[in-house]
């Protein structure tokens, strides 16, 4: 054994220092969230677990009003964001997979044109086009339904091209040996192209679902009612201006159970997660 | 069981013609080789009678009934892939077992054919695995499979072993023989290799730039080729091509080096006429007279030997010899061939002067 | 850790074809990926059907209101909505000669290069190390990766639990050393608060690219420099850092997209833009002036610039990715 020198221990140390940059935050919003509010507010909260944790779960997970106001129950605002995240999620690989089908297995009139149709979308990112969208989900009256926090999000050509992309690597005597077995487009979809997606679609839906869950702007706009609020915006109006006399104890408790979704997707999908990020990247 | 009828066939991708009519009638039973380098059309023929090609002119019947206007899947074939085209993410018989599903064969059918032919192709121990577990020559067994359970009109093999190694290959190139033999059918099988094609076909179709230069029984392909192509197409090391032009009589073939060659039979109305020689390496044998040869290079395969040699005019000769090299480079060697192992083909045209 | 044991495998091509993967390559036809297969179905009506779905969203939600935001940047309505006039460029030239617009134009400036520095410049050495042949190089990568859950809006607010004045340790501690930290007032430290916390989030997904980035480099190709004689430091300018380059030109694209439109939740939760227009960002702009000032033309107009910036973004990436394809 070579004897251990500093310069080896530097590689260790500046990667501590990252991983403890990264955790800090979180473990103080933990512990932040087992003490009450006086304590917190008056800036003296401690590096240890306190004995509110049950207590400030509870109330925030039932929306019983807090020391100073009232919020949406976070179980309401926990649903309203999964609805959201999952219909995000579920709608785009649907849409995209069928619409990636159509591009990449048929030769149509107008196929390039539809295919940069969808392409154009990839430079409208939801931000550019705010006020105009916003109208649009007004006028067809979604504003505080699911359907309009979802269904606008659904379009976006990173799916389509991920997908079209896998389906060009099908190989074409695979589609051939199947039209000799018989099977239609319909049944090469259902039996072959679906079965061989698996991966993708897994890939996709944790990479969704974090997008679909985290999404701040468009939420922000179409739900005015407490009771269609997502979990991520309803955060940051319990802060406000975030004054000191705030419900910390309620906002720690509530921001814990904002990332453990979308967290638990990552650490336990971290398989698919890598893939779907590297290959859709984004 | 079915013949398959191949009528002035033609194939074109806008203005360029792949397919320039071709003709053949395959019996039924009959293992037919479509034989040629790569580009020469001989897959798009058999996509052709896949129904996985459109076919421009001409018709294409199996088993009687005409079929250009046919799904692939209403033409009662089965056809095996270069790369095999197995369903990935489909278990050994679930692959085998696809396409007679799709056609709502009953399932206690459908266990009995696969399992025949599991049994046929030594699968049993396999069914339950995916090709991904599978070794190449398994694969290719499985792609058989498939094949064979649809107990189709014909068969359709599009250079099924050329993704196997040497080895594999030729006991696949057995075991499809044998099959053939024992199942009985129709077959018609692409290849760019004249060895399976040598060893395989009740007959040969040697095709190059769209059109069939020759059809034929292996023999009848490697003993009097057709044209200059074929010549060189089959035969390994390929034949030699020397220019030369008969006598005044017809009654030999001069050579610019001087040599001339008694013909078997005189052409006397072919007097002065320039034509192409063609001589296989291993029909030249060492002479007292003939050509005359300086030895370039020597390749002693073990079985037999191979002598590269330079006529006095520049012209390259190979040489054929059995068993073990008798010489060296630098020597000097006379070899000649028998007066019936020559081959006359037209200077310009390059077909076979018959007779 | 599953996932990890992923990142470890190197040039896996099927689940890692990192940075030359960009969407925009997908678009364009290569060798290996045709823009059409060879092999078709030949339906009429159902690809249509397939289609169709996609397609009604994309027009409905994405083309109409884009066309609306240009047809509006271009007309200015009267108080009531009711009538509105062609105005020519009016829009555009009432924006960009705006001080206030230019003010926020060099805050967003600021803002992304700052973010796009630090979160790529942080996940880059943090990769090379965690990429090295080190102890425990597993646990530091698994460690790493997760914070790109978490919402930018939500990582605000972490950093809010820490550095605001009155309950967060480091803001309380900054200000026990005397500092006047208070990033509610003080404009400078609200823009540096933003800066943080925007790459704080940014750095995991950096990361992730970097270490795809960092084990597509052939092994035979640090031994061979190893067998040169260069040394580590030296390797790293030479040869890592040259074909790392790809990914690096990517991540420099997203994270410039990222810091102009995603980080709108990270100033909304912590600075709403402010103190006055300090952390002001045009994207905050726009949501400013159309949501809660109600001005249509100028947001609008607004909308239409920052559609031209993002077409230029993805133009850039569109050229580097055809230009460095062959590269990677």
């Amino acid at each position: 054994m070579k004897p251990t020198r500093f310069i080896d221990l530097v590689p260790h140390i500046v990667l501590i220092v990252g991983v403890l940059i990264f955790a800090y935050p979180i473990y103080v919003t933990l512990i932040g969230s087992t003490w009450d509010s006086g304590t917190i507010g008056r800036g003296g909260l401690p590096l240890w677990p306190g004995g509110q944790g049950a207590a400030n779960y509870a109330q925030a997970w039932a929306g019983e009003a807090g020391d100073r106001a009232m919020y949406t129950p976070v179980r309401t605002m926990m649903l309203n964001s999964l609805v959201m995240a999952l219909s995000i999620a579920l709608g785009k690989i649907a849409i995209s997979i069928l619409s990636a089908y159509a591009v990449a297995f048929f030769r149509f009139p107008l196929r390039m044109a539809f295919f940069w149709l969808i392409f154009i979308t990839l430079m409208l990112p939801v931000e550019v086009r705010i006020i105009p969208t916003y109208k649009v989900v007004a006028d067809l009256g979604l504003i505080n339904t699911y359907a309009g926090l979802a269904i606008p999000l659904i379009a976006s050509a990173t799916a389509t091209l991920l997908f079209r992309q896998f389906f060009l690597t099908i190989p074409d005597e695979l589609l051939e040996a199947a039209k000799i077995d018989g099977a239609g487009p319909v049944r090469f979809f259902v039996d072959v192209v679906l079965p061989l997606s698996r991966t993708n679609i897994a890939a996709l839906f944790v990479i969704l679902f974090i997008y679909g869950w985290n999404q701040y702007l468009w939420p922000l706009l179409v739900t005015s009612s407490g009771d269609m609020e997502t979990i991520v915006t309803g955060i940051t109006k319990m802060i406000g201006t975030g004054e000191s006399a705030n419900d910390w104890h309620i906002i720690m408790a509530t921001t814990v159970l904002a990332m453990l979704p979308p967290v638990a997707v990552v650490v336990f999908m971290q398989r698919w997660f890598v893939k779907g990020l590297v290959d859709s990247e984004k | 069981m079915a013949t398959v009828e191949i009528r002035n066939v033609r194939k074109s991708y806008g203005p360029v013609e792949a397919i320039k009519g071709i003709d053949i009638a395959i019996q039924d039973g009959e293992f037919l080789v479509l034989l040629g380098p790569s580009g020469c059309g001989k897959s798009t023929l058999l996509r052709m009678v896949a129904g996985l090609e459109g076919i421009t002119g001409g018709e294409i019947a199996i088993g009687g009934r005409v079929v250009n206007h046919l799904d692939p899947k209403d033409r009662d074939i089965a056809m095996v892939f270069q790369n095999y085209a197995l369903y990935p993410h489909m278990t050994v018989f679930d692959n085998m077992a696809y396409g007679l599903k799709i056609r709502g064969i009953p399932k206690a059918e459908i266990r009995a054919r696969v399992d025949r032919a599991a049994e046929i192709l030594e699968l049993g121990r396999f069914l339950d695995r995916r090709p991904s577990q599978l070794s190449g020559g398994q694969r290719q067994r499985v792609a058989m499979g498939r094949a064979i359970v649809r107990e189709p009109a014909a068969f359709l093999f599009d250079e099924p072993l050329s993704n196997l190694d040497a080895k594999l290959r030729t006991q696949m190139r057995v075991e499809i023989k044998r099959l053939q033999d024992r199942l009985g059918i129709t077959s018609l099988y692409v290849t760019h290799d004249q060895v399976e094609a040598m060893t395989l076909a009740d007959r040969i179709l040697v095709m190059n730039h769209g059109v069939a230069e020759q059809i034929g029984t292996p023999l009848e392909v490697y003993q009097r080729p057709a044209s200059l192509f074929v010549a060189g197409f089959i035969g390994s090391p390929p034949m030699n091509v020397l220019d030369g032009r008969i006598d005044d009589r017809g009654g030999a073939v001069l050579l610019p080096g001087g040599q001339s060659l008694p013909l078997p039979q005189p052409r006397p109305t072919e007097a002065g006429r320039p034509v192409k020689l063609g001589i296989r390496p291993e029909h030249l044998a060492v002479a007292d007279a003939g050509f005359v040869i300086e030895v370039e290079l020597v390749e002693a395969l073990g079985a037999d030997t191979v002598v590269y040699g330079r006529l006095p005019g520049g012209e390259a000769l190979l040489v054929r010899m059995a068993g073990l090299p008798s010489c060296r480079s630098g020597d000097r060697l006379t070899v000649s061939p028998p007066a019936d192992a020559l081959h006359l083909f037209d200077a310009v045209t390059g077909r076979r002067l018959e007779g | 850790m599953r996932g990890v044991a992923l990142l470890d495998k190197r040039r896996r091509g099927f689940l890692f074809n990192p940075p030359h993967a960009s969407p925009l390559r997908h678009a364009q036809p290569t060798k290996d990926h045709p823009l059409q297969r060879r092999v078709t179905f030949d339906n009429r009506l159902l690809p249509y059907l397939l289609l169709a779905p996609q397609v009604a969203v994309t027009l409905v939600f994405f083309i109409w209101p884009a066309a609306q935001a240009i047809w509006q940047s271009v007309h200015l309505q009267d108080a009531f909505g009711i009538r509105s006039e062609f105005v020519w460029f009016e829009n555009f030239t009432h924006v960009l000669s705006d001080p206030n617009y230019l003010d926020t134009l060099k805050v967003t400036i600021v803002f992304s290069v700052a973010v796009t520095v630090l979160a790529m410049g942080v996940a880059l050495l943090l990769a090379v190390l965690a990429d090295s042949k080190i102890k425990g190089a597993r646990a530091y990568k698994t460690l790493l990766i997760w914070p790109y859950a978490l919402a930018p809006a939500v990582a605000a607010v972490l950093w809010m639990f820490i550095f605001n004045p009155d309950i967060g340790s480091f803001g309380r501690a900054l200000r026990a050393l005397g500092y006047d930290w208070d990033y509610r007032l003080n404009g400078g430290q609200a823009l540096v608060m933003v800066i943080m916390a925007a790459s704080w989030k940014q750095v995991s997904y950096n990361f992730i690219f970097f270490l795809a980035g960092l084990q597509a480099i052939p092994r035979s190709v640090m031994e061979a420099a190893s067998i040169d004689g260069a040394g580590p430091v030296r390797r790293f300018w030479t040869i890592t850092f040259p074909l790392l380059s790809p990914t690096t030109f990517f991540l420099l694209v997203v994270d410039m997209v990222y810091a102009f439109f995603e980080t709108f939740g990270t100033i909304h939760a912590l600075t709403q833009g402010g103190p006055g227009k300090a952390t002001e960002t045009l994207i905050f702009r726009v949501y400013q002036d159309g949501v809660v000032n109600n001005d249509l033309g100028g947001s609008s107009a607004q909308s239409v610039i920052l559609m031209v910036i993002v077409i230029a973004l993805t133009a850039v990436q569109f050229r580097f990715v055809e230009r460095k394809v062959h590269y990677a």
